[in-house]
This record gives C-alpha cells, sequence and structure tokens, in this order.
C-alpha cells in the first residue's frame, strides 16, 4: 500500500478531476488532511497476508453450490415495457420531449 | 379511538372491527406529524415530504373493503413512512440531498409497491443523510434529525427519520436502507427495532444506489413481531433485481412461535472492547442472562477479523459509490448548475453544487481507491479481506443458531459532537460493517436504558437466509424485558 501517511495536494486535485468534483480552495486542505487520516487508518489491512485469498465482490459467490438460489438467476430474455419517455424526460432539467438536452460537448 | 403509536396488530384488528378507519387512523398521525415534527413542535424533522393524497385514496380503499366486509391484508390501514432513498412515484425524491432537488420519480421501489400491496397507508418520505452516507443523520441537507427520545441528541443514521419518526408516533413502521449499520444503529438510538435482512432477502429496485454489493432495504416498528411482519411483506425474489434471492420467503410471524430453549447463542469475544460503554455492556449481559434463562446455550466465540471490518468497508464502500454516484451530473435528473458553457463544467459545477462535504468525500476516497496504481493495494485487498471476514461468520454460525453482540458502542451523541473529525464518526460503525460486508442478516432491538434514559440496543446477528431464529432471538430478548 502507498504511503498513505501523506496524501498531496497534487494527489486530491487529481482525484477530484477523474471524479468531476470542483474542490473550493479551502475543501482541498481539508480533503487532504481526512483522506490523510482515513487512509492511515486503512493502511492496518497490510497487517493481514492475504496471499492466496480469493477476492470477494458480493455475498453470492460465498454461498458456493448455492449460488442459484442466491441470486444469480437470470430472467426470462423477454421484452418488458420500460418507464414511459415523457415521464422520465419530464423529470429531466432540460428536454425537448424526446431528448436530453445538455451543453456544448465539443470544447474549442 | 386513538390508534397513534399502536402496534400494526392493533391497527388491523381497529379497522377490521369498525371501530377506527384507516382514514382516521391515518389523520391521526398527520395530525401529530403536523403537532409534533415541525420547528414549532419538536422539531424532530423526521419528514421530508407528506404524500397525503397517495395516503388517503390508500386508506379509503381499505375502508371500503372493510365496509364490505372483505379480509384485510397484513398491513390494512397501517401508516408507514419511506426513507427518502426510495423512489415513490409523484413524491419528491431527495435521498438528503440538494443535487436531487425537485426530483419526482416516474415509478416505485418494489418494496414501497409491495407494502401497499398489502394495505399500508404511505405517510411520506424520511429524512436521512444525504445518500444514506453517516452515522448521525447530521449530513442531510435538509438538516438533522432530532431524537425523539432525547432531543439534543442525534437519532443515528443513515435512517435516522426512519427510526424516529417510529419512535415518536408519527408512523407504527418504516422503511430504512442499511449499507453498514444505517438501519441497526439508529434503531438502538431511537429505541425501536430495526431488522437487515440478508442480502438478497429485500428486492434495491427503486432504492438510490449508495454500494451496491452492500445496500439493503428493511424495516423498522416498535416491536420485534410489526418488523417480522413488515419483512414478510417486502421480502421475495424481484425480476428487476437480480441480485434478489429465488429462496422462498419464510413465515417470520408463524417462527416467533416456536421457543428458544435449546438454541446456541454466540458472543463474540471482539466485539467486547474497551471502546464499549460500560453501561451497554452491562445491557448486554442482562439480556444474555435472560436468554440463558429461556434455556439457551451461550458461549464464547472468535470473529477474529473483526478489527479489519472498518477499514475493509470504507475502502468497498466508497469504491462503489464512486461509481454509483456518477450517475449525478446534472443530465436527466435534479439540479443542474446555471450559466455553464460546456458539458464538463457542468457536471463539475453540478456535482460541487450538489454534493454536500461528507458525500464529496467518500467519493474521493473510493474514486483514490479505484485509481491506476491503487486499485491492488486498496481495493483489491479489501475484498480480500473480505473474503476472510465472511469466513469468520460462516465458521461460526457451524457452531451457534446466532449471535448477540452490541450494535453501538455509546449511546446517542449530542448534535454537533463528533462532525468534526470523520475518521471518529467512521470509528462509530464498528461493531455494525462486519455483518454488512458478509451478508448476513442482523437486527437491534431495545434492552435497556442508560442511568440518563437514553435508549440501548442489542444486536442479534443470523446465518445467511436464517431470519427466522434471529427474529426468535430477538422477541425472546424483547419478552424479557416487560
Amino acid at each position: 500500500m502507498a504511503d498513505s501517511a501523506g496524501v498531496t495536494t497534487e494527489e486530491v486535485l487529481r482525484v477530484a478531476e477523474l471524479a468531476n468534483l470542483d474542490l473550493t480552495a479551502d475543501e482541498v486542505p481539508r480533503m487532504r488532511r481526512d483522506l490523510s487520516a482515513i487512509l492511515g487508518h486503512i493502511a492496518q489491512l497490510n497487517e493481514l497476508d492475504t496471499t492466496g485469498v480469493p477476492a470477494m465482490a458480493q455475498v453470492g459467490e460465498m454461498l458456493g453450490a448455492e449460488i442459484e438460489s442466491t441470486g444469480a438467476s437470470l430472467r426470462a430474455d423477454a421484452v418488458h415495457p420500460s418507464l414511459d419517455r415523457a415521464a422520465v424526460m419530464a423529470a429531466a432539467p432540460e428536454s425537448d420531449g424526446r431528448f436530453f438536452k445538455v451543453p456544448k460537448v465539443i470544447e474549442r | 379511538m386513538g390508534l397513534a403509536s399502536a402496534t400494526i396488530q392493533e391497527v388491523r384488528a381497529g379497522i377490521a372491527s369498525g371501530k377506527a378507519t384507516a382514514t382516521s387512523v391515518a389523520e391521526e398521525h398527520y395530525a401529530r406529524i403536523a403537532a409534533e415534527d415541525g420547528p414549532g413542535g419538536k422539531g424532530i424533522n423526521s419528514f421530508l415530504a407528506l404524500s397525503r393524497e397517495r395516503a388517503l385514496a390508500q386508506a379509503a380503499k381499505i375502508d371500503a373493503m372493510a365496509a364490505k366486509g372483505e379480509p384485510l391484508p397484513p398491513l390494512a390501514g397501517v401508516p408507514v413512512g419511506i426513507k427518502d432513498v426510495l423512489v415513490m412515484q409523484g413524491s419528491p425524491a431527495t435521498a438528503g440531498s440538494k443535487i436531487l432537488q425537485g426530483y419526482r420519480p416516474p415509478y416505485d421501489a418494489t418494496a414501497v409497491t409491495r407494502l401497499e400491496a398489502a394495505g399500508a397507508v404511505l405517510l411520506g418520505k424520511l429524512n436521512c443523510d444525504e445518500f444514506a452516507m453517516g452515522s448521525s443523520n447530521e449530513n442531510s441537507a435538509y438538516g438533522p434529525v432530532r431524537n425523539p427520545r432525547a432531543l439534543d441528541r442525534v437519532p443515528g443514521g443513515s435512517s435516522g427519520g426512519s427510526a424516529a419518526a417510529v419512535a415518536a408516533g408519527f408512523a407504527v413502521a418504516s422503511l430504512g436502507s442499511d449499507t453498514g449499520g444505517s438501519i441497526r444503529q439508529p434503531a438502538a438510538f431511537c429505541g425501536v427495532v430495526g431488522v437487515l435482512p440478508t442480502y438478497g432477502r429485500v428486492s434495491r429496485y427503486g432504492l438510490i444506489a449508495f454500494a451496491s454489493s452492500l445496500d439493503r432495504v428493511g424495516p423498522f416498528a416498535t416491536n420485534v413481531r410489526d418488523a417480522a411482519t413488515m419483512l414478510g411483506v417486502i421480502a421475495g425474489k424481484d425480476a428487476n433485481d437480480a441480485t434478489s434471492s429465488d429462496r422462498p420467503v419464510g413465515d417470520y410471524v408463524g417462527a416467533l412461535a416456536k421457543p428458544v430453549a435449546g438454541l446456541r447463542i454466540g458472543v463474540p469475544a471482539e466485539y467486547f472492547g474497551e471502546g464499549l460503554n460500560p453501561e451497554i455492556r452491562a445491557a448486554i449481559e442482562r439480556a444474555l442472562d435472560g436468554l440463558r434463562a429461556a434455556g439457551c446455550a451461550v458461549k464464547t466465540i472468535a470473529l477474529p477479523h473483526t478489527k479489519y471490518a472498518i477499514p475493509t468497508y470504507y475502502v468497498i464502500a466508497t469504491a462503489e459509490a464512486s461509481a454509483n454516484l456518477s450517475r449525478f451530473d446534472g443530465v436527466r435528473y435534479g439540479l443542474r448548475a446555471d450559466g455553464v458553457k460546456t458539458l464538463s463544467a457542468m457536471f463539475r459545477e453540478t456535482r460541487d453544487q450538489g454534493f454536500g462535504a461528507e458525500v464529496k468525500r467518500r467519493i474521493l476516497l473510493g474514486t483514490y481507491a479505484l485509481s491506476a496504481g491503487y486499485y491492488d493495494a486498496y481495493y483489491l485487498k479489501a475484498q480480500q479481506v473480505r473474503t476472510l471476514l465472511t469466513r469468520d461468520f460462516l465458521a461460526a454460525f457451524a457452531e451457534v443458531d446466532a449471535i448477540v453482540a452490541p450494535i453501538t458502542p455509546t449511546p446517542p451523541w449530542k448534535l454537533g459532537e463528533k462532525t468534526a473529525d470523520p475518521l471518529q464518526m467512521y470509528l462509530e460503525d464498528i461493531y455494525s460493517v462486519a455483518a454488512s460486508l458478509a451478508g448476513i442478516c442482523g437486527m437491534s432491538v431495545p434492552c435497556g436504558e442508560t442511568a440518563s434514559g437514553l435508549p440501548i440496543g442489542v444486536q442479534i446477528m443470523g446465518p445467511h437466509f436464517n431470519e427466522e431464529t434471529m427474529l426468535r432471538v430477538a422477541l425472546a430478548i424483547e419478552t424479557a424485558q416487560r
């Protein structure tokens, strides 16, 4: 695990960019402090040797042979009505009734 | 007939016998909410929106059935509140966030549909921490909820409004969601019963996602029997949630008739460390004595990876949250920042204005854990430790039928007391997150109060898909209190 004692300002800004979050000038040092403290706590996972331990994404896979009864079964591949388009569009901040409208996509 | 703060059985029987109507019960609860929930009353702030029209239409339907002498469904006329992370067609859905302000979803969550089909009267939407991220309900963009049992204290979180509304008698039962303790902890803080069903037992369709491998929908009630009734209604396979289980739904209320004598109860030594408040420790010891007296065999067990549950949880939950919350971008619903000229600026400014500090913190943490160069060290490592934590429980349940432990290390704290230090707030989740990671069922049931009158809850954990045994143990603890 990386040296979590110190998340740098550059790392905070880089992660914020990846997450499409604009942080204000006073948020950056606070997030840097909080992330450093939390990652410092998380670093104790390094005490455990997990060589050969499978990764668990959700519980169904841990129940082994019973996987069929724990939600892995798939529904029939049949067409069902979806949400009403007009109702969905009505909830959008901007729509022409058929599509979502957004500001300019290509930035130049 | 005064049926505010009655049980499900009392409401249903009152309507069936003609002593009350579903309409009068709903009006009685709305009157109590109007008098006490707002700043002019006790300022509990549990309801974010009332769905009066829908509730009264449903109540009229139940009254018509009762008038014709038709058999009444299990929740006939029972006033229920819904945590505002579950969608209800036509009612605002905020998830406690500004970013969804004004959004009215065009569909119902499956749990909501099932409650209404069983006769429940849905009163409205309940306050919660923003996107269910928090342990005190202080992260709501719509103000904190006060604990009805001690108005200067937090109700717990994130389902603080769901717990408080039931504790205050605003609703007979409610729905919450639990990702790392968000049903069990507020239930303990407010002195009510809260159930975390096994992962896959209740559909997540229509639940605004926080961490999809951990999120679960479950009920709050004033007593174990009502909680079992609610669970039986909302549980079961749903074609709209591929992770919901095909297993038959148990007869949860029927199971309560079976005595607990002979059950093996495990007490995990790791849950009784030095951070545990002595009054809570003593209350749980008394609950265990009650189980012994009822004929249970109580033995100490080991859950050796317990101390790693919080770091594991805060990697996995935030990683999943960072992906799930990317959908809030100002395009399809809720808030959109004004006056932006490009799409990417709209994303960033909408998210900056719409998300609160805790949500941003968790998105950043999760994005960090998933970013190039850190993925193996954080996310993969945490998934491996999740396996170890789950194996701890599988090994324990080979030896015992249920596990009894604290759910909170401390009684409810004062509003504002812990908001400055996020890590300290996270550490409060020490007794709740392991069951979340392992996917097992758990619940909190009241087991006394502190010398100053603050509620104490005890946690009962059961094996995957064995809610029946867990509920039986909870009922035995509840019965011993009386």
